[in-house]
């Protein structure tokens, strides 16, 4: 029985486990889902927003999207209050690069930078590691638009289209068969990448009837001016209800055929 | 007693420095290259004393090596670089300064394939940095940045900008009182950093 080494995050188990390490990714599927997909002029965030009680105020902030620094935003799965240590780790590391630079942080800088302050928490200090998983969206001059995905082990990767959070395998394998920028010669466009995370997230939320509240819909893209500053944006109810009335319709039309 | 001086080109920088290596009435050396290359694309000319030079230009060039190492590749801008090189100036200004004058110039490339262009950043000791077209640093600015200035015009060619420099060293020669008979003179543009003359061969021991 693996019981033995299952309480110290610095022991390896018989088999060579981290157990507890294995324990806080299972933690993550059980919170709300975020799907991010790369698109040609963006990336889209989608997440579920899970309203626990009706007795609990509107939100003013997001508690699944947070602004990391002008060029990069991160979506959470997992424990809210550990990942607001990380994302002040995240600012922090993207502000001081800026400062030092004077350029904006590559964004596998700032996503290796997390991962190894989470990493340490595996290896030193007898402390449980951290339970969240992270989409990170960010645009720098040498990659252009990047996903990364991370884990509570520290490990990171970069990706065309993932999800993450509970039944993140279902919204995986639909993505499998629905993103195919192979087929076109080309990523898809915002549109149609908000689409099919809408798409994505009713797989995943399924049983709860789609609505604007339940889903968070975000992209980042850039402007056209000189500047080329990155636009961060939520969509508002109505917009997010848009996408999810045109995603309804769309499978209301396949059905029939 | 150091002269540098730089000046951007369309498509790169120039930097030149003089090669005396001298204290008090002693000449140590007179083949010293006082241009040290950082990057691919970028070289810091340093003015003072050499200890101070050597210090912090071996730290920059090694921080900035030690970037590339760590980021799988990845090149600092010019101006990244710059602002690092200002940054450390700064920081040890109040612990134990460098008293390092630098002029630090590179070439960034376009992605397009378009001719990319050439900066050139000076900084002195206190951490103070201007981008600026030309620049010199030590008494030759008081002999040379007028003939920048007279000279200096937007879209000028490397054979153009390379002349105003032999302008320069001509006119220090003949006016500024401290004899520096070698000049190295670097070039950066696309195809990286090169010595384009030198007085005395820095590598002959």
């Amino acid at each position: 029985m693996a019981r033995r080494y299952d309480s110290s995050t610095t022991t390896f188990s018989p088999e060579g486990r981290l157990h507890q390490v294995e324990y806080a990714i299972e933690a993550i599927n059980n919170a709300g889902t975020c799907v991010g997909i790369l698109a040609k002029d963006g990336i889209v965030l989608a997440s579920e927003r899970q309203l626990t009680s009706g007795l609990l105020a509107p939100a003013k902030t997001s508690e699944k999207t947070y602004k990391l620094s002008q060029h990069s935003t991160c979506c959470v799965a997992g424990l809210t209050a550990d990942a607001n240590i990380l994302i002040d780790q995240a600012r922090l590391r993207a502000g001081r690069y800026e400062y030092q630079y004077q350029e904006p942080i590559p964004m596998e800088q700032l996503v290796e930078h997390v991962c190894n302050y989470k990493q340490a928490y595996t290896q030193y200090g007898g402390l449980r590691p951290f339970g969240v998983s992270f989409l990170f969206a960010g645009y720098d001059q040498h990659y252009g638009f990047q996903l990364y995905q991370t884990d509570p082990s520290g490990n990171y990767s970069g990706w065309k289209a993932t999800v993450i959070g509970s039944n993140n395998q279902a919204g995986k394998s639909l993505l499998k068969t629905e993103y195919d920028p192979e087929s076109t010669g080309e990523l898809p466009s915002v549109e149609v990448a908000l689409r099919l995370a809408v798409k994505v997230l009713n797989k995943t939320m399924d049983g709860t009837a789609a609505s604007s509240e339940k889903m968070e819909l975000f992209v980042m893209s850039r402007e056209d001016t000189e500047e080329k500053l990155c636009v961060h944006r939520i969509l508002t109810n109505d917009e997010a209800q848009k996408v999810i009335d045109e995603v309804e319709a769309e499978g209301a039309g396949a059905g029939d055929s | 007693m150091d002269s540098i001086f730089g000046v951007t080109y369309n498509g790169g920088v120039i930097i030149a420095a003089d090669q005396t290596n001298a204290r008090s009435i002693l000449i140590y050396q007179n083949n010293l290259d006082k241009i040290s290359e950082l990057s691919s694309h970028s070289m810091m000319g340093c003015a003072g004393p050499n200890a101070d030079f050597v210090n912090f230009t071996q730290y920059i060039q090694k921080s900035l090596q030690l970037y590339e190492f760590s980021n799988d590749g990845l090149k600092l801008s010019t101006k990244a670089q710059a602002n690092f090189c200002r940054g450390e100036l700064a920081k040890a200004l109040r612990k134990g300064p460098y008293q390092v004058n630098v002029l630090l110039g590179g070439y960034d490339a376009k992605k397009d394939g378009e001719v990319g262009d050439g900066s050139l950043y000076l900084m002195d000791y206190l951490g103070s940095m201007q981008k600026v077209n030309f620049g010199v640093q030590g008494y030759a600015s008081n002999f040379c940045l007028s003939i920048f200035d007279r000279e200096w015009k937007e879209g000028l060619n490397e054979a153009q900008a390379l002349e105003i420099v032999d302008h320069c060293i001509g006119e220090l020669a003949k006016r500024f009182l401290i004899a520096q008979p070698n000049f190295l003179i670097k070039v950066v543009d696309k195809d990286g950093v090169r010595v384009h003359k030198f007085g005395s061969d820095p590598e002959d021991n």
